[in-house]
């Protein structure tokens, strides 16, 4: 109101997320400032993408509960709110994981999420870096109660690199952000409503302009993937090494992960952060062109920069990194200097998961074979 | 014989055109608006109490209060003619018979908010109704009442029918917003609210006909005296569309006083339950609110008779009340299955969903194959928790209210009805070929212990 005397607003907000206490500005959502703080506090983000202006609200794994709405108003907010939509107030209190709620509603939203999902995640290309395989181990639970048929959908080719699979989309609407604000006319949308509502290209039209290829970057699932990797490989036998190349697309800014496996380039992506976002570079998104994306694939077009930096926890970096510190052996100093008495060494007897074989050596799965005492011949060499 | 402010000029024949409609006393409300401050026109309306008769029951004095007025952005008053809750017909009637009792009501209301664009937007089924409007603006027009200068006071105003297409959710102020704006009607994720940010980022009031209609009133007779007539909050008086199994379905005009027995049983309103059923439920406010069985429906968990206004319908909360919603009320005698009643709503709310939030998109439609399966003798009893469960989980966590309106009338026929679901699953071939009737409801009104 405009009578009211207002008092300067201050500079920061304090808002306390899960008893932890952050200053943040004025504007910044519950979730940014949760991801400022990190771990555990962050809620899960499905729809929300910090780079697509307009984005967040759909998806309700984000939901928190308000304990205190601010400083001038302490009451609590009636419902659980949408932290990616809802911004901080002076004072605020809110309860992620410390709320009797959230984990409740949180694991209800996940198990709505996955009613129509295929869970096809074995011949998915989205297996290890899909967010909704990680929030169902995070925040679902094991079974599901669904027993009627699931929606499905027509695979569905939209322009020559990316292919649609409408049946395993979650519709966060990120894909149509990214048609609506990079690329330079918009193409597709949703047709149709409820649960039976799909992202279209309005009569399977292509998709061709530099940008498209940010769809599958930003698709938090396996519903649009890269034709040009499409059951090429798993992510997680491949190494992310970052990249760049000067890029003639003055919109492109020509750093990206190469996804390799010996010399061979498998894929092209945009750099991404650990919440899963294209970063940025001074401000500006780091998207990438589809020349850079889908046509660049030899070591010889890039500039390799070094091993892209992949979180410990992500199945991704598994067996790829060698451990410098190898843990001491516990054992002896649990049981106060005396050596333990084995009554038998199982490496001795079985050529199975031999501790003198280094996993992180070999640049493939590991293999029965490589337990052998005498490798087989020809098996180096069939990478 | 209670008052009729909105309908008692309905059946003057003629009154759909502007001359009769003049001639009987139309459009004084802006004669008398024009000479006063807007200001003043919000507060007689506060002072009137009248509540959001789409639904929602929101005080109109202060929805119209919290309206933004920015220096050199233009403000919008929207008609939400999107009439589509099951049940509900009231507006269609009004706009029907008499267009120009809505169109004095927007111009009052358009003056008193400072919009000079209003638009009315009208669901895509009542093509006819949208034709009569369209008329009835070029009357008012013809007449100085519309367009610049509006009866020499300076006030400029134009009105605009848009057709929608119809959707329900469009029936939700921000997914009409959307719709209005030519884009998808999904709701928008609030806040800004349309007080603030509404159509094309302008500060915007969506109010329903009805609403808008009985400020004509309010103006002629003044706030005070509007707010003598009914009880408590519930002031004025409230269209009700009555339908399902009574003898005399149609539009009622009451004052809020009588009571919910009176409303079904007298001659003067639905005339009874035709060939001599008894009743066994009612949805009193349009499908989602929730149902209640007879013994509820008349009497309170108190033990008060029950009166048709918001206070007393929603007295005892969700656990033994409903609410007044848009004033549909569904009337269903014993021949009437709930489970079969409740499966036609839940396919009708996943039919509507937007599908842009994961609770509503997904939820509705596990409700829907739940409820068809017990329908049709496949259900297991664990399916009646699950249910209970999955309505629990979408109440409160979507973006829009459909979300809870789907949830509810799911939750109020197993909390109500539980019996009947159970001998739905128990006897699955019994319950193909005849109706669970009113084995528990019928003679003893039996009143559950409240929480």
């Amino acid at each position: 109101m405009a009578e009211e005397v207002k008092a300067a607003p201050p500079a920061t907000f304090k808002v306390t997320i899960d008893n932890i206490t952050i200053d943040v500005k004025p504007g910044t959502s519950i979730l940014n400032a949760a991801r400022q703080i990190g771990g555990d506090v962050t809620p899960p983000a499905m729809c929300y993408y910090s780079k697509l202006e307009g984005s967040g609200g759909k998806c309700r794994t984000c939901l928190v509960e308000v304990a205190a709405g601010s400083t001038a108003d302490p009451r609590p907010m009636p419902k659980l709110v949408a932290s990616c939509r809802t911004n901080v107030m002076d004072g605020m209190i809110v309860k992620n994981m410390t709320s009797e709620k959230v984990p409740d509603a949180r694991a209800g939203v996940v198990e709505f999420l996955l009613l129509n999902h295929p869970l096809d995640c074995p011949i998915c290309d989205q297996a290890g870096e899909c967010h909704l395989q990680d929030l169902g181990y995070d925040h679902g639970k094991a079974g599901t109660r669904y027993q009627f048929s699931r929606r499905t959908f027509a695979r569905e080719d939209i322009g020559p690199y990316i292919q649609l699979h409408m049946t395993r989309c979650i519709l966060c609407y990120r894909c149509t952000y990214v048609a609506d604000q990079i690329t330079d006319k918009r193409v597709h949308g949703i047709v149709d409503r409820g649960d039976h509502a799909a992202i279209s290209t309005y009569i399977s039209k292509a998709i061709d302009n530099d940008f498209s290829g940010n769809m599958i970057d930003v698709c938090p699932v396996g519903a649009l993937t890269d034709k040009t990797f499409r059951f090429k490989n798993r992510v997680w036998f491949t190494k992310p090494v970052d990249a760049h190349r000067n890029c003639e697309n003055p919109k492109c800014c020509g750093k990206a992960t190469l996804w390799l496996r010996g010399d061979e380039v498998f894929r092209v992506t945009a750099r991404k952060d650990e919440w899963g976002e294209v970063q940025s570079y001074d401000g500006k998104v780091g998207w990438i062109c589809n020349t850079c994306r889908f046509d660049k694939k030899e070591t010889k077009d890039w500039t390799i920069e070094g091993v892209t930096n992949i979180s410990r926890h992500s199945v991704i970096g598994a067996n790829k990194y060698k451990v410098l510190d190898v843990p001491g052996e516990t054992v002896s100093k649990v049981m106060g200097g005396r050596a333990p008495k084995l009554l038998m060494d199982i490496h001795n007897v079985s050529g199975v998961n031999n501790p003198d074989i280094d996993l992180s050596d070999l640049q493939r799965p590991a293999h029965s074979g490589d337990f052998k005492k005498d490798p087989e011949p020809g098996l180096e060499s069939k990478n | 014989m209670s008052i009729k402010l909105l309908l008692d000029k309905a059946h003057v024949p003629g009154i759909r055109g502007f001359e009769v409609y003049r001639r009987e006393g139309g459009y004084r409300s802006v004669e008398k608006a024009l000479k006063m401050q807007p200001a003043d026109i919000v507060e007689e309306v506060k002072k009137s109490g009248l509540r959001g008769r789409g639904g929602a029951g929101f005080p109109t004095g202060m929805k119209w209060s919290f309206i933004a007025k920015p220096e050199g952005v233009p403000r919008h008053l929207v008609c939400n003619a999107d009439e589509s809750e099951p049940g509900t017909f009231k507006d269609r009637y009004l706009m029907e018979f008499i267009p120009h009792l809505l169109i004095e009501g927007m111009i009052v209301s358009s003056f008193a908010l400072g919009s000079n664009t209003s638009y009315i937007y009208i669901r895509g089924e009542y093509d006819w109704v949208s034709d009569i409007l369209e008329e009835a603006i070029a009357e008012a027009r013809k007449n100085g009442f519309l367009g610049k200068n509006i009866q020499g006071s300076g006030f400029d105003c134009e009105m605009y029918v848009h057709r929608g297409a119809g959707a329900y959710i469009c029936g939700e102020e921000t997914a009409l917003i959307e719709s209005l704006e030519g884009k998808r009607g999904n709701p928008r994720i609030k806040p800004p609210f349309p007080a603030i940010q509404g159509v094309w980022a302008r500060p915007t009031v969506v109010n329903n006909v009805e609403t808008l209609a009985a400020v004509v009133p309010i103006l002629n007779m003044g706030g005070e005296e509007y707010a003598k007539i009914g009880v408590g909050k519930s002031t004025g008086t409230k269209l009700i569309s009555a339908c399902g199994n009574i003898n005399k379905p149609g539009i009622y005009e009451i004052d809020m006083t009588i009571s919910v027995e009176e409303f079904i049983f007298s001659d003067e309103y639905c005339g009874g339950i035709p060939n001599g059923k008894r009743l066994k439920a009612c949805i009193p406010g349009g499908s989602s609110v929730p149902i209640l069985p007879a013994n509820l429906l008349l009497t309170t968990a108190k033990g008060e008779k029950r009166l048709m206004n918001y206070e007393s319908l929603s007295d005892g909360g969700f656990a033994t009340g409903t609410m007044m919603g848009s004033g549909g009320f569904i009337v269903l005698d014993e021949d009437q299955c709930v489970v079969k009643h409740t499966y036609t709503l839940a396919r009708f709310y996943r039919h509507e969903s937007c599908g842009q939030c994961s609770p509503c998109r997904e939820g509705t439609g596990w409700m829907e194959k739940i409820l068809k399966s017990i329908e049709e003798g496949k259900g297991k009893m664990s399916d009646i928790d699950l249910l209970w469960d999955i309505q629990r989980r979408i109440e409160g966590n979507t973006i829009c209210p459909l979300g809870d309106a789907a949830a509810w009338p799911v939750a109020a026929a197993i909390r109500h009805f539980r019996d009947e679901f159970e001998w739905h699953v128990n006897n699955p071939e019994l319950s193909q070929k005849e109706n669970y009737g009113l084995r528990h409801y019928a003679d003893e009104l039996h009143v559950p212990v409240t929480a």
